[in-house]
Parts: C-alpha cells; structure tokens; sequence
C-alpha cells in the first residue's frame, strides 16, 4: 500500500504546482501545530511535541550509524548525555559559568563527536553482537561517571543532577518566557518547538545532503561488505569513525537543546533503556529512510504519552479504572511493537532501497509478460 | 628470474608486478613458499594450481588482506608491504572475489559508482553544501559508472539491485566496479565460475578488451581451456610452491604440473 501511495506521490510530483501546494500546506501546519496543538489538547502537548522534535534529532543521528553504516550502537543515548551536560556545566550556577547558547552548542555537538570517535576507535573491528556489546558498556559507563562524578570534585553533582540551568536565550528571547506579539500569546513551549523545529530541519537537510554524497555510498558500501568496500579504495576505518561522529554529534546538538529546554538534567534521563527506545524508533520507522526515521521518533514519543490518558478511556467506557493505567500503558506499548515488526519487518516507511526492489521485480513481471505476449502473437 | 626471461612476450621493461620470495604461513600451515613471479605491462597472467595451491592465499596477500611472513611485492613503484587494502586500491591493484562480495542493496550503477571512491575526493563538507566542484565530481562519478556498466554490457540494468542481476552478470558487475578504481593491474579470482560456455565466451572477449585498453590481468582460474586461450604467461601453485612458469602451451606439458593435477600415481 504504501509502495502504491509512493507510486502516486512520483506521479503527482511531476507537476510542479502540487509540489508547491503540498510543500506550503505542510509549512503552514508545522507553523500552526504548536497553536493548534495548544488549544485542543493542552499545553502539555505542545511540550511532548518538543521532546518528539528532540528525539527526531537524536534518532536521525543514530540512522547514520545503524542504518547507513550498519554498525549497531546500543549506547547512543550516551552522546545525548555529553551534550546535555556540557550545556548544563557551561551555562548554570554549578561553576558559575553562564556562556552563551551559540558558544555551547556547537561545542556540544564537537565534544559529542570526539567522544564518538574515542568509542569508534577501539570497536573498529568489532561488529553485529560483539559491537551492540561494547557499546552498551559505553554507554553504561558514561552513566557511571556522571553518576559519581561528584567526589572528590563536585564536577556533575552526582545523582541529584544539575538543576537551574539558564534557559535558552536567541537574540535577546528568553525562550523560558511567555511574549505577546500583535495580540497572540505565545508561551515557552511554543518558542522552543519553533526553535527545535528549525534544528530538526537543518539536520535533515544535512542528512538528506549525506545519503547521496561520496561518503553516503561508503558508508552503505560498509554496511553491505566491508572486505568489498575496503578491497575498493575506502579507508574503512576513518569512513566508520566519520559516521560514529556525525552521528553523535547530532546527539551532542540534540542534548543541549534538551538541557536549556528541560533547567534540569540527572543521570536518570540518560539509562540504557533511552538508547534502546531511540533504536526502537528507527527500526521500527525504517532504517536507513529519513522519512521512517522521523516517522518512528513521533509515534514513540506521542504513542506512550496518548497511553497515559487510558484510565480517562476506562473510566468512559466501564465506569471504574479496572487496570492500572501506568501497566497497561506498557503492555500496550510492548504488543505494538511487536505487531509492526510481524506485519511490517523492515519498518513502517522502509527505505528507497527496498522499494527499488519492488520496482524492480515489477519491471521483471512486465518483462516476463510482454515476451509472453510477444511469442503469442 | 632467468628461467622466464626468454619466454617474455614484450621485450623486459618495468614489470607491473613483481613478486619475489614470498611466503605466508597460517600458525605451522605453510599456505606460500618463496613465491616470485613479474607481470609485465599488458600482459594477462594466468594463476593456476589445484585446489588449496594458495591462489587465493596469494591474491589476499597482495591486495592487503593478509600480512606476509617474508619476501617483497612491488606494484609498479610502489611497495605493496605493509599496505592496508584501501591503499593497495589507490596503488592501482584492483581485485574482484571467488565468491562474489557485490553490495547486495545497491543498485548496478550505485556499486560501479563506490569502485569510483578511490578516485574522489569531497568530503562532508562538500557534500551538504553541494557546491559546483562536488555537483561536477557526482556527475562525473555517475557518467564513468554508467561508461564502465556499458563497457561490461550491464548498461540496461543499471537501476537494479546488484542482488537481482543473473548470475554471470554480477561477475561483470564486479569486474566494472574493480575497473572503476582505474586499476594498473586488475586480479580477477576465478572469473568464469560457474559460467556457462557462452558467458565464458563472452568474458573472454572482455578480458581481451580490458587488456588491449591498457590494463594488466592477473587470474586465477579453473577452466583451463579459458586459460590455454586467454593467458599470456602462467605460474603453477602446488601446496603454496611455484612449480612451474611459462607460456600455457609449455605448463601444460610439464610433468610436475601433471603430477599436481592428476595425483603422482598417474605416471
């Protein structure tokens, strides 16, 4: 089906006003979708929309590394925590340092890429289940470390985390306030998703601008066969050690973000089980497709959070909450998860790649059927 | 070295390749013995031997796959010793495989554009800024692969994935992503396997093309009839010994090549 709404979608695309149309129509709803978002469903929303910016960032990152490269990474979340913590040590009373958001940020993005290559470096030769392994140790000690970075010098605070962080401020904006402009109240979360959404984008042009680059094809080329790749002229070890880094540094930009977003960040936001919802979302959206990506990063963030009003649901239909909705909330999640990787295994929106399979196996049939027709006749 | 000399084709000038006193032992295997051999420029130089001589022993040696325990191996001027494979590529040796390793899940086009890499040279940078220097290397990139598809007879099946192209097709499809690094010296392990005698007819006139273009060959292969037509000269591996070297014509007649092949109790 979705194969056939593609097919569509290049037909359509040939003309140049439905492009047009279809691209303002959605400018004008991701310009909308805060307000709108806002007032039917509450602000809560509007915040839970931020968070799905973010993990749209995060998970974007992550498809360079499992989905381009192949190269499994089960401590992601780890680069996410460097970022975060960078912006939380340079920018509140902790040290008392106070620096600015667009000094911090591509410092972020930076430190988060050089701590991606200082994990590639060692697990160059490493791959599948033995990779997945090292990572997730990586991960876990990044953790640790921020955890019990707190003696003998107090540099992360420990468990209780780092609190009053400064909010962001662009250009004279306190993101953290609300602003009246021509009579339209626009409230913090607002700002933020504006100013997320913009990241989000610029990430995805510049994944887009990657997957059919030089380097785009060596890292897919790495992924298919590695012995093949580098017998072709790729230096196999700087090509992967670009991707950790990029992909990190995503992460890195992504974590800062979260930091001034959020005033306060402890090692609990950073646990194995966020590095595996983050490759939970690629999987199931379709590695490798940016579109998939994005589409898996929304669904697992807004999926869980629509969960949470279950109790509301049961209290509608039974007149009493028969399960706890925090359980059900759970299993719920689990069985869909489940189902999607039954009914559709290689994600939701799988990429160009596969449906370059179907086409082609269509074009085999048509071949087979006009030699049919041709002896027939 | 002296043995071969009267049997050169072209008078001696620089060898593409020369090989001497190489040997690779896997723990207490001695998979090559004080291997040596020189491929001279436009020539198509023949690797046989039973199987487990260490042909492919040999091939993965000198693309950098295997470390040798001794000897020495020049690719034109360039020492190949301590060499990682992507650079032996950059030297200009290209290879192709036994068992073909095509990137699976991408497109004809896509796998002769990734045998271009070697020769390329944006980076990220240029990649997402996509200014005139990038755009024009792509399309070069794009126009050498679809010359090469076209050069190995692939240009019809560009768009498909290298996974779905018949069987002897992603043999030529691995030749045309080897020629795309522009190799000095292109080694092709076992090229007509599995091949039906048209498709072996066909590759032979390839190989024949790819030479007479400039290009050296080193082979190994089975089908000695391809190998008696095609080959310039050959060097004979038993058990990871050169036990004989020269035009196939002479090789065939050699009794220690009997011998290897058919086992001594034939004699």
């Amino acid at each position: 089906m979705i194969a056939h709404w593609r097919t569509q979608w290049q037909l359509a695309k040939q003309d140049r006003r439905v492009v047009y149309v279809t691209w303002s129509l959605l400018a004008l709803v991701l310009l909308l979708l805060p307000f709108v978002t806002g007032m039917t469903l509450g602000h809560g929303w509007v915040r839970i929309i931020d968070f799905a910016l973010l993990y749209i960032m995060l998970a974007l990152g992550l498809n360079i590394v499992v989905g381009y490269a192949g190269l499994l990474d089960l401590g992601y979340i780890a680069f996410y925590a460097v970022g975060a913590y960078l912006y939380a040590l340079l920018a509140s009373p902790q040290f008392g340092l106070h620096w600015p958001v667009w000094a911090i940020l591509p410092l972020g993005a930076l430190t988060a890429g050089l701590f991606g290559v200082l994990l590639g470096a060692p697990t160059l030769k490493l791959r599948g289940d033995y990779l997945a392994i090292v990572t997730l140790g990586f991960g876990e000690i990044v953790r640790i470390f921020l955890t019990n970075l707190n003696a003998p010098y107090n540099i992360t605070n420990g468990p209780q985390g780092i609190s009053r962080i400064d909010p962001i401020v662009i250009g004279g904006v306190d993101l953290h306030r609300t602003y009246h402009v021509f009579g339209l109240n626009i409230p913090s979360t607002h700002l933020y998703y504006y100013l997320f959404l913009g990241f989000c984008l610029a990430i995805i042009f510049v994944c887009i601008r990657l997957q059919d680059s030089r380097i785009g094809r060596a890292w897919v080329a790495i992924r298919e066969d590695e012995v093949a790749a580098s017998a072709m002229g790729i230096n196999t070890r700087n090509i992967k050690l670009l991707a950790f880094a990029m992909g990190a540094s995503f992460a890195g930009i992504s974590g800062g973000l979260f930091a001034g977003f959020q005033g306060f960040i402890s090692p609990e936001s950073f646990t194995l089980f966020e590095s595996i919802i983050v490759v939970c979302m690629i999987v199931l959206g379709g590695m490798g497709n940016i579109s998939g990506v994005i589409l898996g990063a929304v669904l697992l963030t807004v999926f869980p959070e629509a969960l949470r009003y279950l109790g509301e649901w049961q209290r509608l239909l039974f007149g009493q909450v028969l399960v706890d909705p925090n359980d059900l909330r759970l299993l719920l999640f689990g069985l869909a998860l489940v189902l999607i990787m039954i009914f559709r295994p290689s994600g939701l929106l799988p990429s160009v790649r596969r449906e370059r399979e179907l086409e082609a196996s269509d074009s085999v049939l048509e071949q087979e059927q006009e030699t049919l027709y041709d002896r027939q006749r | 070295m002296t043995a071969s000399a009267d049997t050169l084709p072209h008078p001696p000038s620089t060898p593409v390749l020369s090989v001497r006193g190489l040997c690779k032992s896997f723990g207490g295997l001695a998979a090559l013995t004080d291997v040596s051999f020189t491929i001279q420029p436009k020539e198509i130089f023949g690797l046989i031997g039973p199987n487990g001589a260490g042909k492919t022993t040999l091939f993965n040696v000198l693309t950098g796959l295997y470390t040798p325990n001794a000897g020495v191996m020049t690719l034109q001027d360039h020492d190949l010793l301590h060499r990682q494979p992507h650079q032996v590529a950059q030297c200009g040796l290209a290879r192709t495989f036994q068992n073909i390793r095509l990137f699976a899940n991408m497109t004809a086009l896509e796998n002769v554009m990734v045998g271009r890499h070697v020769r390329t040279r944006r980076g990220v940078i240029g990649a997402i800024l996509r200014n005139r220097a990038t755009v024009a290397e792509e399309a070069a990139i794009t126009a050498r692969a679809q010359v090469l598809l076209d050069y190995v007879g692939l240009g019809k099946v560009t768009r498909q994935l290298a996974k779905h192209l018949a069987y002897g097709d992603q043999r030529r499809l691995e030749i045309a992503r080897a020629l795309a690094t522009d190799p000095t010296l292109l080694a092709l392990d076992e090229p007509a396997a599995g091949m039906n005698p048209s498709e072996t007819l066909a590759l032979r006139d390839l190989l024949q093309r790819i030479r007479d273009d400039g290009v050296t060959l080193l082979l190994i292969e089975h089908d000695m009839q391809l190998v008696m037509n095609l080959c310039d000269r050959v060097v004979v591996l038993d058990y990871g010994k050169k036990i004989a070297e020269g035009k196939p014509a002479e090789v065939q007649r050699n009794p220690q090549v009997i011998e290897a092949y058919l086992g001594g109790t034939f004699l």
